[in-house]
């Protein structure tokens, strides 16, 4: 059996920093995406008041987990990047 | 519905599929390895496996079927796209890079990269097979309703012309090809779903959706003679018949040697008879639509506004709309929307499709098909969390998915096509909000079929873009059942030939297993695509989610962040995985109405299993990696947790 990766990776040793942010971060948005869900099952009138632009909160919320989503992205690369372009200076921070 | 063809969606039918299918025959030539035929020998550039994984993703599933469903449940088919984004938040943050560095061909690879056992490459193989399979079904009905309104064929016939396409494609030349297939429809479909919401906002609101070349039809109301309660006799027609269903009472009158059916509503202390849409069959199996042969064509589609409210002021149509207008006016607003109720009269099965004003903010809100507010059981809440769950849980254990991450140089490259891939999705799933509503309001649904609600919508406001979209929809269809058929080849061939029965395949061997393998799941695809039609693509997709969730996921995150998994855990976990997913979904009420059985008698009334599936499955993958422990496991373990963490 070849179950080694299909091209040979660099060591990266900023491996676990990205590991701890990509957990923190999964947990940042786990705690609105759940907190969606929770609102929907225990207090479903709340999803229905008026917020921003006239819109109600399940339409505001739903769009927003969107856009949230790909803002949290940006930033976990952007973190991770600087973790991986620091390491291979040698650097820690 | 009756569709007859349009010459110029036919033009653009061949030149995609002639686009793809050259793509594909390119790249075969290239395609030499096992490694160019399953991971595009991992040279694929970030930014093309980003839009490409986009295109992965947007499936028949997000295009038909969320489009579809927001036009027929409103904000429950928008529950989908929320899901769907946040479980790229699994994959990014948890999945994605781990991953690249773990597997070199398959799902199997990654989890068994450590290991070497035997039983985690049988039982993940056999996941890879079953997810993928579930996941195919949608596309191959998506395909076969596609083909309809663009070629004028039946469903069956878009269904097989669909998988003979697909089976060319990756018998081919594999992932390369799947890859620049996604990358161009990908990018397609997104800039082609703008232009049809730009349409959408353009043309507002209004009580009369008729478009240039597309009247709408008047359904007609009529005033009977009562005499307690029942009808007695309504003008210039032959009362047939009055029914009793479910609380509603439905009336069949004839007029000039055709029948047809009305629902009979109390209005302002007043009786009326509302025209509804009709499908009857008789016992020779002859069927009748609104009381006329098919190819009459007097079976209307439908969807449209009972009230316009604008600045609590009442209009018959507004213009041209802002985005955030168009979100607020339809919550003021009312829609009629058309539910279907079956039942037998005379000997005849009777299929009919009643109008049910609903006002908008209930439309906007979740609640028509996921019961969580007003008539909420604990089943239905139960199965709102259980979608939700499964959404969100699932995108990181697709194996098409997984696959993608080993196509590109590095797993940066991995994060950076990963979040790629995410914003363009996420800008797609803000659009299907749009033209879902617009699909519901304009009066294009086709109710025997709601995966129609987009392309349909095109077609209403012009037939080149009606062509184009179609085109690409059935290029999405393509590019998904290549990608994971790709994927069911390498459960096969790779894992389990090469991996389990130590077959010691040369390279050159390996990808013609692959082949066949491609072949024998594309014809099984092609036999369910068949078996499901009519039913929601994105409702068909949840179940193959949940199933990779229970599956896949307590496996692949056990594996990552628990330094005690043994590879009997794993492979019991996703053996409860599959066997719980599964039997949850076969005794579901959805799966009571496809044996012909009524649903509320099903042994449970829970439609998404993973409520249930992905906690048995994590809480066996902890049992049984805690009974027993021994030396090598524990030399495993380390060792991957140093080269991961």
């Amino acid at each position: 059996m070849f179950h080694e990766p299909s091209i040979p990776t660099k060591i990266d040793s900023a491996s676990k920093k990205k590991s701890r942010l990509g957990v923190l971060f999964f947990f940042i948005y786990f705690f609105f995406y759940g907190g969606f869900v929770t609102i929907g099952v225990i207090n479903y009138e709340l999803l229905a008041i008026e917020t921003i632009g006239g819109l109600n909160l399940a339409t505001l919320y739903g769009i927003g987990l969107i856009v949230f989503a790909v803002l949290l992205g940006i930033l976990y690369n952007y973190f991770c990047s600087r973790y991986e372009d620091n390491m291979e200076r040698g650097t820690v921070i | 519905m009756i569709y007859g063809i349009s010459y110029t969606a036919l033009f653009f039918f061949i030149v995609f599929v002639g686009l793809v299918l050259g793509l594909s025959f390119y790249f075969g030539r290239k395609t030499k390895s096992a490694s160019s035929y399953y991971a595009a020998g991992g040279q694929i550039h970030w930014s093309v496996n980003g839009i490409a994984f986009a295109g992965d993703y947007l499936s028949a599933a997000s295009f038909l079927g969320i489009c579809g469903m927001i036009a027929v449940s409103g904000f429950d088919g928008f529950l989908y796209a929320i899901g769907f984004l946040g479980g790229w938040m699994v994959a990014l943050f948890l999945v994605a890079e781990p991953f690249k560095r773990l597997g070199k061909y398959t799902f199997s690879d990654a989890l068994n990269s450590t290991f070497k056992s035997r039983l985690v490459t049988l039982t993940a193989s056999i996941s890879t097979l079953i997810v993928s399979i579930f996941y195919l079904i949608p596309q191959m009905v998506g395909a076969g309703d596609l083909v309809t309104p663009l070629l004028g064929l039946p469903h069956w016939v878009g269904v097989l012309l669909v998988g003979i396409i697909v089976i060319v494609i990756v018998a081919t030349a594999g992932m390369t090809s799947t890859t620049y297939v996604q990358f161009i429809k990908g990018g397609l479909l997104i800039i082609l779903s703008t232009i049809l919401t730009l349409y959408i906002l353009k043309n507002g609101f209004t009580l009369n959706p008729e478009h240039k070349g597309q009247n709408y039809h008047e359904f007609m109301e009529l005033s009977p003679v009562m005499a307690d309660g029942k009808v007695e006799r309504v003008n210039d027609w032959d009362l047939i018949s009055q029914v009793e269903v479910k609380g509603k009472q439905f009336v069949n009158l004839e007029k000039d040697g055709i029948s047809k059916w009305f629902d009979l509503v109390e209005i302002n202390h007043a009786y009326v008879l509302k025209e509804v849409l009709s499908i009857t069959e008789n016992q020779k199996g002859m069927q009748l639509y609104n009381g006329e042969p098919k190819e009459n064509g007097n079976f209307y589609q439908v969807g449209h506004l009972s009230k316009i409210i604008v600045n609590g002021k009442e209009v018959s149509k507004t213009g041209p709309v802002g985005p955030f207008e168009f979100l607020t006016i339809i919550k003021d607003s009312e829609i009629v929307r058309f539910q279907n109720i079956k039942f037998t009269d005379n000997d005849q099965n009777v299929s009919l499709f009643y109008q049910e004003e609903i006002a908008g903010k209930d439309f906007m809100l979740p609640g028509l098909k996921y019961k969580i507010g007003k008539g909420a059981s604990l089943w239905s809440k139960m199965d709102f969390v259980s979608l939700m769950m499964a959404l969100f849980l699932g995108t990181a254990a697709l194996p098409h998915i997984l696959i993608r991450y080993y196509t590109v140089k590095s797993p940066r490259d991995a994060r950076k096509s990963t979040i790629l891939a995410i914003a363009a999705i996420g800008a797609f799933y803000i659009l299907t909000l749009f033209m879902g509503i617009g699909a519901a309001i304009n009066g294009v649904l086709d109710v025997e079929s709601s995966n129609m609600a987009a392309p349909l919508l095109a077609r209403a406001f012009g037939v080149i873009l009606f062509s184009v979209i179609s085109a690409i929809a059935f290029a999405t269809v393509l590019g998904t059942v290549s990608g994971l058929i790709v994927a069911s080849s390498g459960a096969i061939a790779h894992d389990l030939l090469d991996g389990y029965f130590n077959k010691n395949l040369s390279d050159k061997k390996k990808v013609k297993a692959g082949k066949i393998s491609a072949f024998v799941v594309g014809i099984f695809a092609i036999i369910l695509g068949i078996a499901f039609k009519g039913m929601n693509v994105s409702f068909l997709v949840g179940w193959a989610f949940a199933i990779a969730a229970s599956a896949n996921l307590p496996a692949i995150l056990f594996l990552l962040f628990w330094k005690k998994t043994t590879a009997k855990g794993i492979a019991w976990s996703i053996v409860m995985g599959i066997v719980s997913s599964l039997a949850i979904i076969l005794a579901s009420p959805t799966m009571w109405e496809r044996y012909g059985l009524n649903p509320d008698d099903a042994f449970h009334q829970l439609e998404n299993p993973a409520i249930i599936s992905f906690p048995l499955a994590a809480l066996t993958l902890f049992i049984i990696s805690s009974l027993k422990r021994n030396s090598k496991d524990e030399i495993i373990n380390q060792r991957l947790n140093n080269s991961i963490l």
